[in-house]
């Protein structure tokens, strides 16, 4: 079952074009990350998924056009552009207020449930709390929707890494049921890189690379070789080399795992590394 | 297209619960809306209060006064109340219209409202809410509130003196005034409309001081139109749009003098409705709230 399913989406801006035809399905009760440098289209896919930006080819969001039925999916879909955003004037308790108002989805108890395990105070306008509350404050709202979908572009941006760590603890422990689909863009790709089921490289608004973590780990490994074996791991042509404390790491796609391990330590790359392969790729065709 | 069933059904949800609650919003983030005619009528009252110490001896000279001049005499100070309260909630309604779209923006929430199932037409027609509809009624009540109290005052003060009160209420004619107010109130509301509706797009669509996108344009039009033809056409428009709910809902309003109304009879709601500018003008503020909505789909943070 495809919560998004796109074909050939184009957006530009003038000139400038942010999506170059993007092929892309996200089944029901994933986890995607979508990883990219600045400027590469990810917040404009977001923005397009969210209805939020008109665009031209085919895009489906839990089976509706997301831009001419934009106000019905936005029941079933929940979002946080960046944690920065809830007004500074408003109060905790007109927050729950106004959610348990507007979204029929929208669970108070459960939302005042998280809130109890953190110092946010129901009496405290928004601009008085600490960055690392108001991220708590947004958190507990949004897990409170009984959404189907949960889009995150760069959530976690500006927090320091305790806020971040808890963030995506919480979001794993107290929301993701295996229902839920979520999409998450940040830069801080490390520390996701065990809540993702499948990532996907966007860069110059072409998808440069996209595969389950399963798939990941099956075919990646990074090696890190002894200067006398050097010679030996770049015969296995790996897709990239870089220099650690005088050591060499390589990264290999599909390679005999027991050849690798014959000369060093073999692991799960990060996604970042595979990221900055790729694209050196990229730059280097 | 295949519809998809939800897990759950959506629990069924009235369509104006959404337009309630944004109101409200609008009322917790802009607290001026209702503090500042609170205030301006708290100062109205303290000042006021103060001219019913002669109240008695001006009732005393009733009888030598011109009849022409009794009136005024006595009933000046309380029919006079309401205008600072109403003129206080116009200029509340001018710059909260101008903000109301345009905040949202530069603070980024835009972003957190529109994660939320609230429509953008909802969120223009509450924002519209607050002038066309909150800020006449709390008009209306304060002035009401004040102007009975300032009575009960001047009441109080006459029977201080052993006199007869219901001169003072007969002057003064507090209920046909009420009638009077609400008029005056939904014919501004009205022909007001388009002013409201053209600062509410034009805090849609302005990127920064949207202040001067309003006025200046306006201001340039009638420059432009003044050096190139000599015609003062668009002047005389921006001037008739500003007071002409006076001349055209009131008889006997004579043009530009501070006329004192005071009686039905002075109400002329056939001629109102009948004025072109009325239709026009209500035309224009749907076009322009129209386009508030369109530009508010694809507004971003600025």
């Amino acid at each position: 079952m495809a919560c998004i399913d796109a074909h050939g989406l184009r957006k530009s801006y003038g000139s400038t074009v942010a999506l170059d035809g993007i092929d892309l399905r996200v089944d029901e009760g994933r986890i995607l990350g979508l990883i990219g440098p600045n400027g590469a289209g990810k917040s404009t896919a977001l923005n397009a998924i969210l209805g939020l930006t008109p665009y031209q080819g085919e895009l489906n969001v839990l089976g509706r056009n997301p831009w001419i039925e934009r106000d019905q999916i936005t029941r079933d879909v929940a979002f946080i552009a960046d944690v920065a955003v809830l007004p500074r004037w408003i109060r905790v308790s007109q927050v729950l207020d106004y959610m348990a108002g507007v979204h029929p989805r929208f669970d108070r108890a459960r939302a005042e449930g998280f809130l109890a395990k953190t110092n946010v105070k129901r009496s405290s306008k928004v601009r008085e709390l600490s960055k690392g509350m108001v991220t708590q404050l947004h958190l507990a709202v949004v897990m409170a929707i009984d959404a189907r979908l949960l889009v995150l572009d760069e959530p976690t941006l500006g927090l320091d890494i305790l806020v971040r760590k808890q963030f995506y603890d919480s979001l794993l422990n107290d929301y993701f049921d295996r229902s839920r689909t979520i999409v998450v863009t940040t830069h801080q790709v490390e520390e996701i890189q065990d809540v993702l089921t499948d990532v996907m490289f966007i860069n110059h608004g072409r998808i440069v690379f996209a595969c389950s973590m399963e798939d990941f780990e099956a075919r990646y490994a990074e090696v890190m070789v002894n200067p006398e074996n050097v010679a030996a791991a770049r015969a296995l042509r790996p897709i990239h080399e870089r220099q650690v404390f005088g050591r060499s790491i390589f990264l290999f796609d599909q390679a005999d795992r027991q050849q690798l391990a014959a000369m060093g330590e073999v692991r799960t790359p990060g996604i970042a590394d595979l990221f900055v392969a790729i694209m050196g790729q990229g730059a280097a065709q | 297209m295949t519809e998809i069933s939800s897990q759950t059904p959506p629990p069924p949800l009235a369509e104006t619960r959404p337009l309630y609650w944004s109101v409200r919003r609008e009322l917790w983030e802009n607290r001026s809306i209702y503090l500042a005619p609170l205030i301006v009528a708290a100062v109205v009252l303290f000042a006021t209060s103060f001219s019913t110490i002669g109240l008695a001896k001006r009732m005393r000279n009733l009888p030598t006064l011109d009849p022409a001049k009794r009136h005024a005499s006595i009933a000046m100070p309380f029919s006079m109340a309401p205008a600072p309260i109403m003129l206080a909630t116009f200029l509340v309604g001018f710059f909260y219209c101008l903000d109301a779209l345009y905040g949202e923006r530069r603070d980024r929430s835009i972003l957190f409202w529109k994660s939320l199932p609230v429509s953008d037409r909802t969120t223009v027609v509450s924002k519209a809410a607050i002038p066309f509809v909150v800020l006449p009624l709390i008009a209306y009540l304060l002035s009401i509130v004040t102007q009975f109290i300032l009575l009960m005052m001047g009441n109080m003060a006459l029977l201080g003196h052993a006199m007869n009160p219901a001169p003072l209420w007969d002057e003064v004619r507090f209920f046909q005034g009420l009638l009077i107010m609400l008029y005056g109130l939904i014919v501004h509301v009205l022909w007001f409309a388009p002013i409201y509706a053209w600062l509410l797009l034009v805090s849609a669509w302005a990127r920064r001081t949207p202040v001067l996108w309003a006025v200046l344009p306006l201001l340039a039009v009638s420059a432009v139109e003044k050096i190139a033809f000599g015609t003062v056409y668009f002047t005389h428009m921006l001037r008739y749009r500003l007071i002409g709910a006076m001349t055209e809902a009131f008889v006997g309003h004579p043009k530009g003098a501070n006329g004192d109304i005071s009686r039905l009879s002075q109400l002329d709601p056939g001629r109102f409705l009948n004025a072109p500018g009325l239709w026009v003008g209500l035309i224009f503020a749907a076009l322009f709230l129209a386009a508030a909505v369109r530009l508010r789909r694809n507004r971003e943070p600025i």
